[in-house]
Order: C-alpha cells, then sequence, then structure tokens
C-alpha cells in the first residue's frame, strides 16, 4: 500500500544541488508542478515515472513509503504504481482501439476482470472529455488530439488505476478541462500536475516551482491563494463558454462576461 | 570473457544502446572490444574508435548473408578480442534477417526493438526477438505509457521468456540492468589452442540450398527444383 512518495533533488542541470532536497507527497495530495518553459518541468515528472534513482541526468531519487522502489515496478507492468499522461495528441500504435484497450486491461489486471467492462467504462470516461465521441473500430492513429488525450487520461485512471497520476499539461489538451479535474478529484490518489493554469495550480495543495532544471521553491496554497482560486475558476468559466460559442459558430456578446466581479 | 551479440532492425539504437554500455563498461574498468557487421556500409567501428578508444573491427558480408558472415568470422574476432587484452566482445549485427539469428549458446543475445514501430512488429520479427536472452525497448520518450505497456505485451505474448528491458538511449536510463544481465551471463572459454570452445549458434538455420541464392533467377517455380512452393500451399514447402 503506497502512503508516500518521495523526491530527493538531485544535481539539476549545472550540476549544482537543487535548492529543495526533499518533497514528500502523500495520499491524496494534488501538486502542481510550475515553471516556465524549459524549466525541467517535464524531466521532474520523467523521474518520478522512472522511479529514479540517481541513474538519470538530474541524479535524483525516488523513494516509496521512505524506501527504494522495489525493483519488480519496472519488470512487471501490471504493478508499477505510477500512471504518466505525457503530452502526445496523437498516438502511434495502429492497433484498433477496442483491442489496444482489451489488451491493455489484460496486462494491467492484477486479477482476472471483465475485460469488455473495463473498455466500456474506460471510452464512456473518455468520450465525457471530448467533444467527438471515439469510435471503437478507428485505429488509434487515427484519433484526433482531443481523443488522444481524452483516452489517455481515461485510460490511466480506468485501466490503469494507479495509486499515482502524473499529467504533463493536461491544459493543452482540447479536452473538457473542468470535467476532467472533476471526474479526477473523485479518485484518491496522489495527483501531480505539470501545468501553466492558474486555475489548476491553484486548487493543488501545494506547487513545485521549477528554474534551470531544478526544483527551487515548493509553495504551500495559502489561505488568499485558496480565496482567489474562486475568481479564477468564474473566469474560467466565462473564458470556457466563450471558447465553447465561437467553436459552434454562434455570436457572442459583453452578457457573457456576467459573474464577474 | 562475455560475448554480446546485438541485433534489431535497421535504426531502432542498437549502436546508441552498445555506446552507453561501452561508457558504463570502462567505468568500472571492464575492457571492450567492438565488431560491427554489415552488408555494404557502416562507421560504427568509427565512432567506437574515435569516442571510446577501445578496439574495434567492421566486417562487410557483401555477397554472405550477414548473419552467416557472423558465424564465419565469430571464432576469429573471440581471438582478436582476447589477443587485444579485452574482457568482452560486443558485436554489432547488420539487423537485417527475420529467418534466422545471430545469437549463440554462451554468449548473450540483445535484441533492440523500438516503441515507435507498430504494434505488430513483435509478431514480424521471427527469431531476432524470441531466441534473443533480453529485448531493449528505445523510445520510450516518443510515445505514451500506455503504448509502451501494450507494446510491451506484444512482446510477452511472442516471447515469453525473453526479459524486456525500456531505455531512453538518448540519456542512458535503463542501461544499468542490462549491463547487470552481462555480467551475469556466463564466460566464453578457450582451449589451449586459444581457439573458443564450445560455442553453437542458437536455434536453427533456415532450409539449405536454394536455386534463387546459387543464381537462379527465373521467375515461378516451374522453373526451379529442390525445395518449391506454389502460392496455393501457404505452410509446406516441397521438396523433389
Amino acid at each position: 500500500m503506497i502512503e508516500t512518495i518521495s523526491i530527493l533533488g538531485g544535481g539539476g542541470r549545472n550540476a549544482c544541488p537543487e535548492t529543495v532536497r526533499r518533497v514528500d507527497l502523500h495520499m491524496g495530495d494534488v501538486v502542481s508542478v510550475v515553471g516556465p518553459t524549459g524549466s525541467g518541468k517535464t524531466t521532474l515528472i520523467n523521474d518520478i515515472e522512472l522511479l529514479a534513482n540517481d541513474n538519470t541526468p538530474t541524479g535524483r531519487r525516488i523513494l516509496i513509503n521512505g524506501g527504494a522502489a522495489p525493483p519488480e515496478y519496472q519488470d512487471d507492468p501490471a504493478r508499477n504504481p505510477i500512471a504518466l499522461i505525457t503530452q502526445h495528441t496523437t498516438f502511434l500504435s495502429d492497433l484498433p482501439v477496442r483491442e489496444f484497450l482489451q489488451t491493455h486491461t489484460r496486462i494491467r489486471s492484477s486479477v482476472p476482470t471483465d475485460g469488455e467492462l473495463a473498455v466500456e467504462r474506460t471510452l464512456a470516461f473518455a468520450n465525457q472529455l471530448t467533444g467527438e465521441p471515439i469510435a471503437t473500430e478507428s485505429r488509434m492513429t487515427e484519433l484526433s488530439g482531443g481523443q488522444t488525450r481524452a483516452l489517455l487520461i481515461a485510460d490511466a485512471t480506468v485501466i490503469c488505476d494507479t495509486p499515482i497520476v502524473l499529467l504533463d499539461e493536461v491544459e493543452n489538451a482540447g479536452i473538457n478541462r473542468t470535467r476532467a479535474l472533476e471526474l479526477l478529484r473523485k479518485h484518491r490518489k496522489i495527483f501531480i500536475f505539470v501545468t501553466h493554469d492558474p486555475r489548476i495550480a491553484l486548487l493543488s495543495d501545494y506547487r513545485i516551482v521549477m528554474q534551470g532544471g531544478a526544483m527551487t521553491h515548493v509553495l504551500r496554497t495559502d489561505e488568499a491563494e485558496r480565496t482567489l482560486s474562486h475568481a479564477v475558476s468564474r473566469i474560467d468559466g466565462v473564458l470556457a463558454r466563450l471558447r465553447e460559442k465561437i467553436r459552434l459558430g454562434e455570436r457572442v456578446t459583453i452578457a457573457e462576461m456576467e459573474g464577474l466581479a | 570473457m562475455k560475448l554480446v551479440i546485438c541485433a534489431g532492425p535497421a535504426t531502432t539504437g542498437k549502436t546508441s544502446v552498445l555506446r552507453h554500455i561501452v561508457q558504463k563498461m570502462m567505468r568500472d574498468g571492464t575492457r571492450a572490444a567492438f565488431l560491427k557487421i554489415d552488408v555494404q556500409y557502416a562507421e560504427e567501428d568509427d565512432i567506437f574508435a574515435r569516442e571510446f578508444g577501445i578496439p574495434v573491427r567492421k566486417v562487410y558480408s557483401g555477397e554472405l548473408c550477414p548473419d552467416h558472415c557472423n558465424v564465419m568470422v565469430l571464432g576469429d574476432a573471440l581471438q582478436w578480442a582476447r589477443k587485444a587484452d579485452c574482457d568482452a566482445l560486443l558485436v554489432e549485427t547488420a539487423g537485417l534477417c527475420l529467418r534466422c539469428s545471430p545469437y549463440v549458446d554462451g554468449g548473450l543475445g540483445i535484441v533492440v526493438l523500438e516503441a515507435t514501430s507498430g504494434m505488430n512488429l513483435p509478431l514480424k520479427v521471427g527469431p531476432m526477438l524470441s531466441l534473443a536472452d533480453v529485448a531493449v525497448v528505445t523510445k520510450i520518450d516518443r510515445v505514451s505509457q500506455a503504448e509502451r505497456e501494450v507494446f510491451r505485451a506484444r512482446i510477452q505474448d511472442v516471447a515469453p521468456a525473453v526479459r524486456i528491458r525500456e531505455v531512453n538511449a538518448l540519456h542512458g536510463i535503463g542501461i544499468d540492468p542490462l549491463l547487470a544481465q552481462i555480467r551475469a551471463s556466463s564466460d566464453v572459454t578457450f582451449d589451449a589452442d586459444g581457439n573458443p570452445e564450445s560455442l553453437l549458434l542458437r536455434g536453427n538455420p533456415p532450409v539449405g540450398t536454394c536455386t534463387i541464392c546459387v543464381g537462379k533467377k527465373e521467375i515461378g517455380w516451374q522453373s526451379h527444383f529442390g525445395v518449391v512452393r506454389p502460392l496455393e500451399n501457404q505452410t509446406f514447402y516441397r521438396g523433389e
């Protein structure tokens, strides 16, 4: 049973030690990783996903429940406790969607489960996030960017169902972000969002700040920021409705701004 | 001496994987020699000589199938590496043949596959995969985790006994377990005359003589003799 995962700081890009030496993430934590483009955010979550043990270029170490990760996590994907949702917006896999999901269910389930049910649940989850329903007979490579990201998130949540989920810039996905956050929040897991989105950052319990390849601070979301997050959500809601109307070819007016203080 | 034979389709990253292996070997004092076998062009020997200053050799197989060429020269190559005072010989093959495999009993066989190739690739590469000891999957950062896991499952379906190692050959991530596996593999021993002992090609080579191999170019089975096959016979060849 995983209760904590710890990131031990490594050398950073210039081989000078990272300011942040240790971050402990506890079950149920929602964490954001923030920083400019190129500051090493994706590298950080790749280190977590690889369960780095001073064997990646950063020299970081990842501990599970305070100790080194057991090697079988990497030898057997069914036991890997981490699901990583990468920035990929295309699949390279040429299998039909159903066959892909069936195969993934087969290797991910530790007990024999009803594969068909998991596939249906994954598709239902994905279809709540994307405007265009996914046809199970299409090849993975034919899916749109939004469908791809929606399916990746659904696959990680339903089929992998891991205690730790890493999401790399989910806001760029062309999916229903609000719905995604709602659905994800129903699960008690450690969520780590790499994000440029103020809304996701302020909904997190704390955020790890990256600069020049290194973790420089950990900021716990304070009361003022929590209050602010409600206003940010309202702005975000307005923008989401505007976006939707424009996508549907409608005209928009100042009335859309209602609700903004 | 350790013997590592590395196969895998072109451009999958065989050279990158071997470069990281050599780098790590040098760090702990293991002396490696490198042999590249290819059909008509290769520059990997220069790369290894320049980068690491280790003994290198290159063999062009020319008219001969490169995996057969490997069988011919491997005995000499092991002696050469031994004389050069090396502890390991790394052989990078051309990675062409989907019918035979270059691995030998008594050495470690590594196949390098890329995660970006189609999901049916593991079904297509035949003994190059199924007779290997380790399948190294490269370019893992180019696909989603879900695809990596499904690709892995496809390999396991075809070759359940083969260990699978995912690596990022760009940054050398995931190379350490490969090194451990090389260290744990059996040593090639040499007899009193300095010849390597008891090395056998793994698996069965393809059917012996073929009229096309000996130079008959006419199309159609009627023009050939020996082992022939018409279109309407998917499973059997017919001997004459």
